[in-house]
Formats: C-alpha cells, structure tokens, sequence
C-alpha cells in the first residue's frame, strides 16, 4: 500500500549530505515504499531544511525491526545521559 | 506481425507544462519508422526511479513510442528523484489540475511524435494508477491500464495530507477502455475497492477488463521487491500487451 500518512516534527541540530554539513530544521517520518532498500515497505526519516532546497536532504529507510530498535536506542542513550539531555 | 528488434533510443526531453514550467520527461522510441502508437507511463509515489523508466523501456522494446514525465519536476530539474518526491510529499502531493495538465502536455508531445499513428495509451502503478484513470476522465487517451491504483474508490482515511480524493464518481466520463490488474491481498484497494469500481464501471456502461490475482498484493510488478509475484506479473504484462494491441491499433 501507499501509506501516504507522513508525521512531520520540527528539529535542530545539523546533518551531513552530498554537499557536506548543513543545519536542519524539519524531520519528516513515514512508513511507505521505500526509495532504494530492498523492502516493500520502510520507516522513512527525510532530516532536511526545506529553506535550502530539495537537495538539502539526508535520507534513511529502515525496515520496521530495525526503526523499533533505533527508537529504543535513541531513548536509552537520551535516558543514560540524564539531566544533560534534558 | 514480426518479432520486435527491440532497439530503441531513450533519452531524456523537456516538456513545457500548461503553467509555463519545465518538465523532464525519458522518452523512449522504438528504432525503425513506424507508425508506432504512444504509451504514456506514469510513475508512482516515491518518483520518477530507474523502475518506472525500465517500464518505459519496456514498452518501447515492445513497438511503442514511450514517455514517462517527472511529475515532481517543479522541485527542479536537476534535483535528484528522490529528493524531489521527498519534497512533493512535504508540500502535500501533486494536485489533481497540475497533473492532468502534464499528463495533456505528454499525450500530445507523443501524437506530435513523426511516428506515431495517433493513438494513446496510459499506464500507471500505485498511485500512478489512480493517476490513469484521471487521465482517462480527463484528457483524449485510447486506452487506460490502473495498476492496483489506490483511492480510486473507497474513503481517504482523515489525516492524511496529500490531495488525493476517490475518482469514482466520475466514472460516467470515462473517454476509453480500462484495464485493471489487481492483487486480491492488496489493502489499498482492497476487493472491495475493487467491486465498487467494478459496479460504477457497469452502472455507467464503461468497457472495461479487470483480472484479480491471487496470492498476490500491492506492487506485485515490482520486481526489485518482495512483493513482485513473477506469475501475476507474467500474466499481467501479457494482458497490457493484449490489451494495448487491440485498442491502439491505428
């Protein structure tokens, strides 16, 4: 299916594309086909800064296991941090 | 009729769109003078990808003058496909106006082809099939082929935040002949998507030639996934051909 449904969340920090570092300042998530990984369908994150055009971009597909083990990461590495990533 | 030779020239050409826009489009021709009929690809949600070009290729490989216009090309024509489709689903998708105006733009650039004999085909997958068969109500086409194209029919679930609306009250302007080829464990559409278009197709008394696959789901065609299902693809690229053959005769 084509999920369509894309859950936006604005961020800060920076990525690093084609052209180099750049800040970005959106991450868009979807769950549909996937671009380039060899799955029907993927957990889609698009790290971009609209501002600065199409291109700038930094693109992941990651098949749904390996989404929920990345969020779990995320959340344990933000947790042992404590206070300071607060 | 002869065995195709299968060459053929591809390159890439720019189309000027009703709104003045620049639109790169892979033209595809078959080698020898023809005449040939025209297939217009369209291509699905995550873009105009090497896929949807080899399916162009294919077409032409098959004796017909092919193109598949990059319906995100208003994020650039240098942009890289993937992040154009990034882009256009960020902004909310292409509106329904914007894509019958190129898809217009790209059935004529086919007919002004000095090949062609005048007909033309329209083809498309995922939500490029939903995109045929708006061709099909909208612009002179001689035959339309709906790939397991969703919200044709049933409801877009709240939330979701492109433009897309079901298609299917305005079956009773269907100009051409359809083709629907559909997975029977597809969830968008789903049977029961399928029946309602089914049913609308009868009430206008629209011609039109549905086959169901078992076993088979959404983007069974696509063959650099897990979906592709190689015997309902098989049957269905036979189908297509059957299909193109006897309504794009000149």
């Amino acid at each position: 299916m084509c999920s369509y449904l894309t859950v936006p969340t604005d961020i800060a920090g920076s990525a690093k594309g084609a052209q180099g570092w750049f800040p970005v300042t959106s991450a868009q998530v979807y769950f549909d086909h996937p671009f380039h990984a060899p799955f029907d369908h993927t957990l889609n994150i698009d790290f971009a800064d609209p501002a600065r055009g199409p291109g700038a971009r930094v693109a992941v597909e990651l098949s749904a296991d390996s989404a929920r083990r990345l969020v779990a990461s995320i959340t344990e590495a933000l947790a042992a941090a404590g206070a300071a990533a607060s | 009729m002869a065995a195709p030779q299968e060459a053929l020239t591809a390159a890439e050409v720019v189309l000027t769109g009703k709104d003045g826009a620049s639109i790169n489009a892979y033209e595809v021709r078959p080698a020898g003078d023809g005449p040939f009929a025209g297939v217009l690809v369209i291509h699905h949600l995550p873009g105009w990808d090497s896929g949807t070009k080899e399916i162009t290729r294919h077409f032409a490989a098959h004796g017909y003058n092919a193109i598949c216009p990059n319906l995100y090309a208003r994020q650039g024509l240098d942009v890289d496909p993937d992040d154009a489709a990034a882009a256009t689903r960020e902004a909310g998708g292409v509106p329904d106006s914007q894509f019958v105006d190129d898809a217009t733009v790209a059935v004529e650039a086919l007919r002004a082809l000095p090949t062609s004999n005048g007909k033309v085909g329209v083809i498309g997958y995922c939500s490029g099939g939903r995109h045929a068969f708006l061709t099909a109500l909208s612009v002179p086409v001689d035959a339309a082929v709906d790939c397991y194209g969703a919200f044709v029919t049933g409801t877009v679930p709240e939330g979701f935040p492109l433009k897309a609306q079901p298609l299917v009250g305005r079956t009773g302007e269907l100009r051409c002949p359809l083709l629907g080829l559909f997975g029977n464990d597809d969830q968008f559409p789903n049977p029961e998507h399928v029946d309602e278009l089914e049913a609308a197709l009868k009430d206008a008394g629209k011609p039109y030639e549905f086959h169901r696959y078992d076993g088979a789901g959404h983007a069974f065609f696509s063959v650099e996934r897990p979906a592709y299902r190689p015997e309902a693809a098989v049957d269905g690229w036979q189908r297509i051909f059957d299909f193109f053959g006897t309504n794009l005769e000149a």
